[in-house]
């Protein structure tokens, strides 16, 4: 069987697998958005605080993902809640950094302009320095996206969703008929995953960064 | 403090103090000054001297360690600085635009804030354009980056006016533009201030750009210490110390002519035509008018060129190519300075004056000129030998006190003590 004909018999499955790595990403992404976000506007003004939420989720990329998906199986069990775990976390980082660095580089001329027209603290944050902190923080979202596409195939390690299964079920069966077939099926659906994530950014981008400070 | 109204409010600052921690001499010490409703006042001195933080302590953007703040005869020291900050205008330098807002954006921030209605919001923003000299169909959905510096700045100051604040505080609004641009915004805001009467506070290290602004001036030495606190006449004429008058620099008389402004003297009239006009017409005109030329207005009725009878004979039925085209003007508002310059490069002895659209009022001539300089002067040099005159008669009341006195002290402690 070619590698067209696999795709024919199994696309059902292999747009199933697609759909829930989509999917599993997605939300965790969002998660992390929101955390890495949330860790972002806590600490940067502070000069230690924002070191170690950078410190610190560089150190959790360091772990490797087999690892880390390993050490929480004990702990929460196979499947889902692993991969959202590490998903999450790893998801983390670049979110944290940029929207550290991108709040902190907002000009402080603005912040005391905002200040001085009578901005309270929420909306200054809300109106001008989160807007402003918008396009390093999207970045980092997309290399956070980026990453977690590659980390969610090692999901079905601990018996997660995506297309990681296909991937480990064709390494587990290297020599037989379709293992070459599933390997580049799951790979290449990943790849293409990636891709439309990238061009959904892109579009993101254009709608949400406003006019006056598109690059 | 009144929510809104075109007059402004008064300020009262009472020994106001700023210690920053981990320094030994306060920034701020002690200042304390009475600025009037509706007066401009404008802190002068040094970089360094405390000036910007004597400001920022008025909308409490820097907390004051000691004294009191009053505006409009409340007490504001311990008011929500936030509720306070959106009832006092706030312009600084380089504009501070919120760059991912258009300009109506950023302008309707305040009054957004402080809940006013959405069509009452967008007619102030069309209005406050219109004030500071931009087209609002052109510039109202403009990012700031694609607008001048100066262009900017006028945004600023409108965002800065949007809730109609009594108080507006300018930071060296004007020091990130070019010189000629900021002859504009000087004259602009001077103009904005006749139609408004606010009671704005400047601050600035350029001394002539304090004369020119100010009603009074206050020359801030370190510490924000008063060196001289007057009107920018008497600080001319009459500096405090050393510390003023090197300030003060050099050209003090070239410098009074900065301090009267064209409409102060008197603008005559001169005979104009319009560009459409017949040239029969424009002939019999300059014919009546008992003058050699004749002043061209555009169809916008703009000063266009200085049209000599010569040229009329020549023109052959064409104003086109007629005339010499008129290369400067002035406003109402500009100094005498600038009326001054333009008359000495415009080779006719005499410039234009127009109003808020560029459109013409009438001229200014030589004559007008040195004869209001002169009296100018004079009257400035009677006041100073009368101020010299109190100055004395108060040093002889002293003396008289000393002499008088039991203990035959000298020094003012003892003039003080016999009183």
């Amino acid at each position: 069987m070619n590698f067209w004909q696999y795709l024919e018999n199994r696309h059902q499955q292999l747009l199933t697998d697609a759909y829930q790595h989509a999917s599993v990403v997605f939300q965790c992404m969002v998660v992390a958005t929101l955390l890495g976000v949330l860790i972002g506007v806590v600490t940067y003004r502070s000069e230690w605080a924002g070191n170690l939420a950078t410190t610190t989720t560089a150190t959790i990329l360091t772990v490797p993902a087999l690892a880390l998906i390993g050490l929480l199986i004990p702990v929460v069990g196979l499947g889902v809640p692993p991969t959202v775990i590490a998903l999450t976390l790893y998801g983390l980082l670049p979110v944290v950094r940029n929207a550290i660095v991108g709040l902190r580089g907002v000009d402080p001329s603005l912040v005391d302009a905002a200040d001085g027209i009578g901005m309270s603290r929420p909306v200054r944050l809300l109106r001008v320095e989160l807007p402003l902190a918008w396009p390093p923080i999207l970045t980092g979202i997309r290399v956070a996206t980026q990453m977690l596409m590659g980390i969610a195939a090692i999901a079905a390690y601990a018996s997660g969703p995506g297309l990681g299964n296909i991937i480990f079920r064709g390494l587990a069966s290297l020599g037989s008929a379709n293992a070459l077939n599933q390997v580049l099926a799951g790979t290449l659906g990943i790849v293409v995953l990636a891709l439309l994530f990238d061009a959904a950014y892109v579009l993101i981008g254009r709608l949400t960064i406003s006019r006056g400070i598109r690059a | 403090m009144p929510e809104t109204g075109d007059h402004g409010a008064s300020i009262e600052l009472e020994s106001l103090t700023k210690r920053f921690p981990g320094s030994a001499q306060p920034a701020v010490d002690n200042v304390s000054m009475e600025i009037k409703a509706g007066e401009v006042v404008v802190f002068v001195g040094p970089s360094g001297c405390g000036k910007s933080t004597t400001l920022k302590m008025i909308n409490r953007l820097i907390e004051p360690t000691g004294g009191r703040i009053g505006i409009g005869g409340e007490d504001v020291t311990d008011m929500d600085p936030v509720e306070l900050r959106r009832r006092v205008g706030y312009a600084i330098q380089a504009a501070g635009l919120f760059p991912h807002m258009t300009v109506a954006q950023n302008i309707a921030l305040v009054p957004k804030m402080i809940g006013w209605p959405k069509a009452r919001i967008r007619e102030r923003t069309e209005e406050l354009l219109d004030l500071v000299g931009l087209d609002p169909g052109e510039f109202h959905g403009r990012y700031p980056r694609q607008l001048s510096g100066g262009q900017q700045q006028r945004v600023g100051v409108a965002r800065a006016l949007a809730a109609d604040p009594p108080v507006l505080l300018m930071d060296e609004p004007f020091g990130a533009v070019d010189p000629i641009t900021r002859d504009h915004l000087q004259d602009e805001l001077i103009r904005l201030q006749h139609e408004l009467h606010k009671t704005i506070v400047f601050v600035t290290h350029d001394f002539d750009e304090a004369i020119k602004i100010g009603d009074r001036i206050a020359v801030l030495r370190e510490r924000s210490h008063i060196a001289q606190f007057d009107t920018p006449e008497a600080i001319l004429t009459n500096p405090a110390d050393d510390f003023v008058s090197g300030f003060v620099g050099a050209g003090a008389a070239l410098k009074r002519l900065n301090l009267t402004r064209v409409r102060d003297v008197g603008i005559t009239d001169y005979p104009t035509a319009m560009i459409d006009d017949p040239l029969q017409q424009i002939f019999n005109r300059l014919r009546a008018g008992g003058t050699n030329e004749v002043l061209l207005l555009d169809r916008r009725r703009r000063p266009y060129k200085w049209l000599r009878r010569g040229d009329l004979m020549r023109a052959r039925g064409s104003l086109a190519r007629a005339g010499t085209p008129v290369h400067d003007t002035v406003t109402r508002d500009a100094t005498l300075r600038d009326a001054l310059e333009a008359v000495l490069t415009d080779n006719t002895g005499r410039v234009a004056v127009t109003g808020r659209h560029g459109e013409y009022t009438g001229v200014v001539d030589m004559q007008t000129l040195m004869s209001s300089v002169h009296d100018l002067l004079e009257a400035d040099r009677l006041d100073a030998l009368e101020h010299q005159h109190e100055l004395e008669e108060l040093r002889a009341a002293q003396t008289h006190a000393e002499q008088e006195g039991d203990q035959g002290v000298t020094g003012a402690g003892g003039a003080v003590g016999a009183r």
